[in-house]
């Protein structure tokens, strides 16, 4: 997304817009609506299988509330400090913006490597992808919202690159809203993903 | 026409201090949420087993009450829904109900299957 | 992204003219691109068609093995929804959207190219797969069937990742054309006074972006399940098929809708202007399109009624499919309307309209009688469904999109099609279609299952088959008279004037074919239909013809690779999916290779310098 043209912005060309939002903001909107099915669809699959698997490992074997109540945190956190790292593109506040930038892709590879950890301890605990249900349908959703977070993150440190460079100006902190929006949904998708198949797996 | 095409709003947010506030609403919810598994079902529950059983009937409402919440303060405020073009609401809302009745009907439609889960009580 | 001051001046043509389609941007290059792949997709179903016809003109058929049957009526299905209908739709989506709506190019050229090479290498992937098996679990790939333990063979795995390739094709494309149609348009172009083609595209998008996702998911655990031995649909792991059909048919239904609204558009636009009256009920024609959208979504287990879901889900899913008629005779009143009473001119795509809403009307109605649960499990997997869907998506829809290319064709080519062919055209394309799926009817209420590669004589199918066969070879001639007809014009001279048919929209005001900026100055728009409200403000019954302008300082997008590189390292990444497993690698290096080519090209792409490409054109 980040490489959506906007040829036809108000900043090129003259051409104006017919709403009062830019074509790469509506766009990235367009496409977290899209998300929203893309993330129903695999949340609904891993309700739907909740204690059908025929074998072992479950979840209350496996699930570690420490480790990821850290990463929830981390991601949250990660919310705020780009809205921070926003606040200081658009004032032209360049310590700012690399300060809380830095802090936002930093949070990413903590989370991404919290997952990654993560699953290499399920899976010397005995569980990999096809091992039953649970395991295929759990890897499957953490799985792509992890893609979305290292995509994301990727995203981010291409910005954090040009903030640098003293590519990312106030009049061009669009580019930093954008990913960020990308950036929140990832995090709102957690929001649900951490007490829908975490905390609800381990009740009853 | 002047209104329609007007220019793009200049950066609509909120100051940095909300973004403060915020963020520790998040933290506060999510501490819930950990808080509230661990009353009901961790190690908490022995020693709070009054409160443990009281709240374990609750216990996946509240914990959608609680990120509903958090998903809200995200998309308002972090997502500048609040401050920016209704447009962006509406497309963003309609998404998720979309996807909310996909939920709620899969999750009727596989568990009527499964045997009338209100007479069972059994997910 | 580059951008190329247009100076036809000094107009030194530095570029071939395969490069310069390769590296196209221009909506109008990406829309016959798209038509031309789509049409050679739709010969290629049809001939498919025609084998299977062949097949069963008698009983006991044994022109080909079941096995190649199965094949055969998988791909065409496949081929008929994905790489005919859809793209043909997004031909006019891609073409005609700018130009309705007043803009100079959709709001993201690059991503529009992206969609385009995609879909069209995902189109060759899936009919590669005749070299090697070709899909053979049907259209909608019920599991367990398609699973690994029922199809082991790669059959399977091309149907799985060719989906999976067109989905990614589609979802750009639907953010592109949501986010142009929301805010290109031109100055005083409000939602409500937009052309209805325009309209049908935006609720069509927003089907795409809310529908897509819900195969891509299913896909992926299909792949899973095929590729790493997951057990989503395998019953022996716990494991569910139904939810394999439920979440195919959650996006199974709001796709037949992305097929037959984009034709409602189209038909929308024709009839006002061959019945020289603007359409009847305007506001009523966008609300029923859009809840008919709406309603899409709450619908898809009336593909299930067999499936044992239990009264409570029946007694829903029945009651929302019937409530759908409402807004669909609404439609169709409000069609009728729009001729009744008008000076009506019969020239070809107003043969092909009016046909349009006969057969569809015709689809609509044993679409209604499938709504009753009780009488569709008589209906279900017989030939009566297959003549029902053939109504809609061959009544309806390639009816619609025949209407288009007649009507659209000048201003594309800048050459009328023949009359007399065009006509001969419809009545053979009427006479077969009719032949073709009508007796289709009573063969399923006489019994008939769909997807039988030979029935035995005796059963009283025999002639209706042999009518259906007949039928089929009538519509080949149809489209062999259509073919001819291109063939003859394109030889003839460029004739047609800027507004061959006397039309309501913007497109006609400017030269056929139009020049790459599209509008030598923004278009300004006061109302609706706004040729018509521009005639009758100056007194006259036609518009000057618009001469062609130089286009000096307009900022057109300048042409890229990326796209078709991005797309290519698309293709390639999913390729990786289907190879055995390579030495020690956990995901083979040919997919590897895809993913590094599609990331360096979306960061390559993201940080093209303005004017790389500046050819002063």
């Amino acid at each position: 997304m980040s490489s959506a043209a906007m040829d036809h912005g108000h900043s090129a060309g003259g051409h104006h817009t017919s709403l009062p939002i830019d074509n790469r903001k509506l766009a990235i909107w367009t496409f977290i609506g899209s998300e929203c099915l893309f993330f129903a669809t695999l949340i609904s699959t891993f309700l739907i299988y909740r204690g059908q698997s025929v074998s072992g490992p479950g979840p209350k074997d496996i699930f570690e509330v420490p480790l990821v109540t850290g990463g929830t945190a981390v991601l949250l956190f990660s919310s705020f400090f780009v809205v921070m790292a926003l606040n200081g593109a658009q004032e032209g506040n360049r310590k700012k913006l690399l300060t809380w930038l830095s802090l936002t892709v930093l949070c990413g590879m903590f989370f991404a490597g919290m997952q990654v950890y993560e699953f290499m301890h399920f899976y010397h605990l005995g569980l990999g992808y096809s091992t039953n249900l649970f395991s295929a349908s759990f890897y499957t959703l953490t799985g792509f919202h992890g893609a979305h977070v290292t995509m994301g993150t990727l995203w981010l440190a291409t910005l954090l690159k040009d903030a640098i460079k003293g590519n990312l100006p106030p009049e061009k902190s669009l580019n930093l809203e954008i990913a960020a929006l990308y950036w929140h949904f990832v995090d709102v998708v957690w929001i649900i993903i951490f007490p829908v198949v975490y905390l609800m797996s381990l009740g009853n | 026409m002047a209104a329609e095409h007007a220019q793009h709003d200049e950066h609509p947010h909120a100051s940095a201090a909300k973004y403060v506030q915020v963020a520790v609403i998040l933290f506060v919810l999510t501490a819930l949420e950990v808080v509230l598994y661990e009353i009901c079902y961790g190690g908490l529950a022995p020693s709070m087993a009054g409160l443990s059983s009281q709240l374990e009937p609750w216990f996946v409402e509240l914990l959608l009450f609680l990120s509903f919440w958090k998903f809200w303060f995200v998309a308002m405020f972090y997502m500048h829904l609040k401050f920016d073009n209704k447009v962006l609401s509406a497309l963003f809302g309609f998404s998720l109900v979309i996807a909310f009745v996909v939920i709620v009907a899969l999750l009727i439609l596989f568990i009527y299957n499964r045997g009338l889960w209100w007479q069972t009580g059994q997910w | 992204m580059t951008t190329t001051v247009l100076d036809t001046e000094a107009a030194p043509a530095r570029r071939s003219a395969l490069v310069e389609w390769l590296t196209t941007v221009d909506h109008k290059k990406i829309g016959i691109m798209y038509g031309a792949s789509a049409f050679i997709f739709f010969l290629i179903g049809g001939l498919e068609a025609l084998i299977i016809r062949a097949q069963l003109t008698g009983p006991e058929g044994k022109l080909v093995s079941a096995e190649l049957y199965n094949q055969l009526f998988t791909m065409h299905g496949t081929t008929m929804i994905f790489l005919a209908v859809m793209p043909l739709s997004a031909m006019f989506f891609n073409f005609f959207v700018p130009l309705l709506i007043g803009a100079r190019d959709v709001a993201f050229p690059r991503l529009n190219a992206m969609s385009l090479w995609v879909f069209m290498l995902g189109g060759i992937f899936l009919n590669a797969s005749f070299i090697f098996g070709a899909p053979n679990g049907g259209w909608f790939g019920y599991a367990p069937l398609s699973g690994r333990e029922f199809s082991p063979g790669i059959n399977m795995d091309f149907w799985v990742i060719g989906l999976q390739i067109l989905g990614i094709a589609s979802l750009a494309a639907g953010v592109n054309f949501f986010t142009t149609i929301l805010n290109m348009r031109a100055r005083g172009m409000t939602l409500m006074r937009m052309p209805m083609f325009a309209w049908a595209t935006l609720i069509t998008q927003i089907l795409v972006l809310l529908a897509f996702p819900v195969i891509t998911v299913a896909l992926i655990f299909l792949m899973a399940d095929r590729v790493f031995g997951t057990g989503f649909f395998v019953t022996a792991a716990g494991g569910d098929p139904m939810l394999w059909q439920h979440l195919f048919w959650v996006f199974g239904h709001p796709e037949v809708y992305i097929l037959i609204l984009p034709a409602f558009g189209i038909i929308s636009e024709i009839l006002p202007v061959f019945s020289r009256k603007p359409l009847f009920g305007y506001s009523a024609m966008v609300f029923s399109m859009a809840f008919i959208a709406f309603l899409g979504f709450g619908v898809w287990s009336h593909h299930m009624f067999a499936t044992g879901m239990g009264p409570l889900a029946d007694s829903f899913f029945s009651l929302a499919t019937m409530l759908i008629a409402i807004p669909t005779g609404v439609k169709v009143f409000n069609w009728m309307g729009t001729v009744w009473g008008g000076s009506v001119r019969l020239a070809t795509p107003m043969y092909f309209a009016l046909g349009f809403i006969a057969m569809f009307v015709i689809g609509g109605l044993s679409g209604v009688m499938h709504s009753v649960a009780p009488a569709d499990l008589q209906q279900t997997d017989s030939y009566f469904v297959v003549a029902h869907f053939h109504y809609v998506l061959f009544g309806g829809s390639i009816f619609a999109l025949t209407a288009g290319a007649y009507y659209w064709w000048p201003k594309m080519f800048g050459r009328m099609l023949d009359e007399g062919l065009g006509k001969a055209h419809f009545w053979l394309m009427f006479l077969g279609f009719n032949l073709t799926f009508f007796p289709m009817h009573f063969a399923g209420l006489l019994g008939m299952p769909r997807r039988v590669y030979t029935y035995p004589a005796g059963l009283g199918f025999d002639i209706y088959n042999l009518m259906a066969t007949a039928g089929a070879f009538v519509l080949m001639l149809a489209f062999l008279v259509f073919i001819w007809n291109l063939i003859k014009t394109w030889r003839g001279p460029a004739n047609a004037p800027a507004d061959p048919w006397g039309g309501a929209t913007l497109e006609w005001t400017i030269p056929s074919p139009p020049q790459e900026f599209n509008f030598g100055e923004e278009p300004v728009v006061t109302g609706k239909d706004p040729v018509w409200t521009a005639r009758r403000a100056a007194g006259v019954d036609r518009l000057p013809e618009p001469a062609h302008v130089s286009g000096k300082g307009i900022h057109m997008p300048g042409p890229s690779w990326w796209p078709l590189i991005v797309s290519v390292g698309i293709l390639v990444f999913f390729v990786g999916f289907m190879l055995p497993k390579f030495w020690a690698f956990p995901f083979h290096p040919v997919g590897i290779l895809g993913f590094a080519i599609t990331t360096v090209g979306i960061f390559k792409w993201a940080y093209e310098p303005v004017d790389a490409h500046a050819t002063h054109h």
